[in-house]
């Protein structure tokens, strides 16, 4: 008997109004797994990301989570359940400091490793500048306060929407240098990335996707570039 | 000269009780932008609450406190989640049309219940207390009592606001909805708490201002313009700022009502529009804590 995925992903459609983002994919992330969705601008990455974690709406049985239906669940529900997203474009709350940010992600009080001292440790600038708001550091610093504020909830799995964006390639380098010692406390992760290269190093498991469907799926080491381009580009 | 000095402080102490309208106010649209038209209608009916409450149980109506702030807070819990939730949105006018449905159901509710006669609460001794402060100026001990109590108000709002975890959600809400739900915040229970901390300030509101004058179903949408105004005054989003517009409004109150007894209201307003006109984001706007 095969191990059930932790995230379980069959079928799903996603709708903005009339407009269908989302036909009838599939996909799953088991525990302790890093997995890339990867894309072009409008393949419908991010709003996989929102169906999961509650912010647009699905069918029930579209998503499975640790054992339950959570499609179209509230967003603050899903949270509780332990999916984190870093949202894309960062999404501070712009009127707290670094530090309430973190405290406002770990207010679900879930039980885990993650602590302030423990983020402060992994992202030494942030201890340096809590009481800063959050909105007067880099953009680097910035991000790595929306990656810490989602781990601050302990979640079981972290959705992260296009952490490399803006960001210099050294910055970007540094953020993702720090990854495996987030992977390393067992927690499952999912990098929605434009940058390949990146995604491709840190993950396991690549899904393409292309006009809303999985165009190629395949262990990270495994697909070649001329596979991954003719999914990118659907030529 | 003591005649001056008297105006000018009856006007500051008043000014405390605008604060206090205005609080609730600005708390609300400051977390969820929703502007409550139905706000100076809810400080009434907590005049009445108080009012039923004294009578009912033989009790002084600062006593009744204890019973009318849970109360109003109750109220205004139910009332976001029941009703102002489904109003909010992108659009600004829904909240705004209900609130203003609101206020029209309150008014006519308590004129079925309570007549239009005036009423007072009756306070006892305390409301002709005063003392000498200087020679030929006496502070009333009530109006003082109302001044203290409104800073104490103001503190603890802005305690809530910047140094607790309901205030962290509340900021965070106010920022971004859907990020805060991320966070696993109810955005709808959020906000009924939000309203529920204003009504209990409305019910304090709402008792001094029924010790102090007589009030009747329809005197609420003056409240509601009296905090308006002291919130514009002292600039949004500073809740000490409210503090110093509702006594701006209230000096220009007094000093107006000094010269002529007609001018009260007039002068009043003609202090806001001066203001909106000189500096049209407030005396103290947006104060980080």
């Amino acid at each position: 008997m095969s191990e059930s995925p932790l995230l379980f992903v069959r079928d799903l459609d996603a709708f903005y109004g009339d407009f269908q983002a989302l036909f009838g994919l599939s996909m799953e992330v088991r525990a302790g797994e890093a997995v890339a969705v990867i894309g072009a601008n409008g393949a419908g990455k991010s709003t996989l990301l929102k169906s999961i974690a509650g912010l647009l709406p699905a069918r029930p049985d579209a998503i499975d989570f640790d054992g339950a239906h959570i499609g179209g669940m509230p967003a603050h529900a899903v949270a509780a359940r332990g999916i984190a997203l870093v949202p894309e474009g960062r999404g501070l709350f712009a009127s707290l400091s670094v530090e309430e940010n973190l405290l406002i992600g770990g207010q679900l009080k879930r039980p885990g490793p993650w602590s302030l001292q423990r983020i402060y440790e992994l992202f030494p600038a942030l201890g340096e500048r809590r009481h800063f708001p959050s909105t007067a550091l880099s953009g680097g610093q910035q991000q790595m306060v929306a990656i810490s504020r989602g781990l601050m909830s302990n979640p079981k799995l972290l959705l992260c929407d296009e952490i490399s964006l803006g960001l210099a390639p050294i910055i970007v380098r540094d953020i993702y240098a720090r990854l495996p010692a987030i992977l390393g406390e067992g927690i499952s992760l999912v990098l929605v990335e434009q940058d390949i290269v990146q995604a491709l190093k840190a993950t396991q498991r690549v899904y393409c996707l292309q006009e809303g469907r999985v165009a190629l799926s395949g262990a990270a080491k495994e697909l070649t570039r001329e596979a991954i381009a003719a999914a990118y580009f659907g030529v | 000269m003591t005649d001056w000095i008297n105006v000018i402080l009856q006007g500051v102490l008043v000014g405390g009780l605008y604060a206090m309208f205005a609080a609730g106010l600005s708390l609300i649209f400051g977390v969820m932008r929703l502007v409550n038209i139905a706000h100076g209608d809810l400080i009434v009916l907590a005049a009445y609450v108080a009012l039923v409450t004294t009578e009912a149980l033989g009790i002084g109506p600062l006593v009744s406190l204890i019973i009318v702030v849970p109360l109003m807070a109750v109220i205004g819990y139910a009332l976001q989640r029941l009703i102002l939730n489904r109003t909010l949105g992108e659009d600004l006018l829904p909240p705004l049309l209900v609130t203003f449905g609101l206020s029209v159901i309150i008014q006519n509710g308590l004129l079925a219940l309570f007549t239009a006669d005036s009423r007072k609460l009756q306070a006892g001794d305390i409301e002709v207390a005063t003392f000498k402060l200087l020679e030929g100026v006496y502070v009333g001990i009530l109006p003082l009592l109302q001044f203290a109590v409104a800073i104490a108000v103001i503190a603890a709002l802005q305690f809530v606001f910047y140094r607790t975890a309901l205030g962290r959600a509340f900021r965070a809400t106010a920022d971004s909805p859907p990020v805060a739900q991320l966070m696993g915040l109810d955005n709808r229970h959020v906000f009924g708490l939000a309203m529920a901390l204003s009504l209990a300030v409305v019910a304090i509101a709402g008792v001094f201002l029924a010790i102090r004058a007589d009030f009747d179903p329809s005197i609420g949408p003056a409240r509601l313009i009296f905090g308006f105004e002291a919130v514009i005054i002292g600039g949004l989003g500073s809740m000490w700022g409210t503090f110093a517009g509702g006594i701006v409004l209230g000096v220009a109150q007094a000093i107006g009502a000094h010269i002529n007894p007609g001018w009260q209201i007039l002068a009043g307003h003609i202090a806001f529009l001066i203001i909106l006109a000189v500096r049209p984001e407030g005396l103290f706007p947006r104060i980080r804590a």
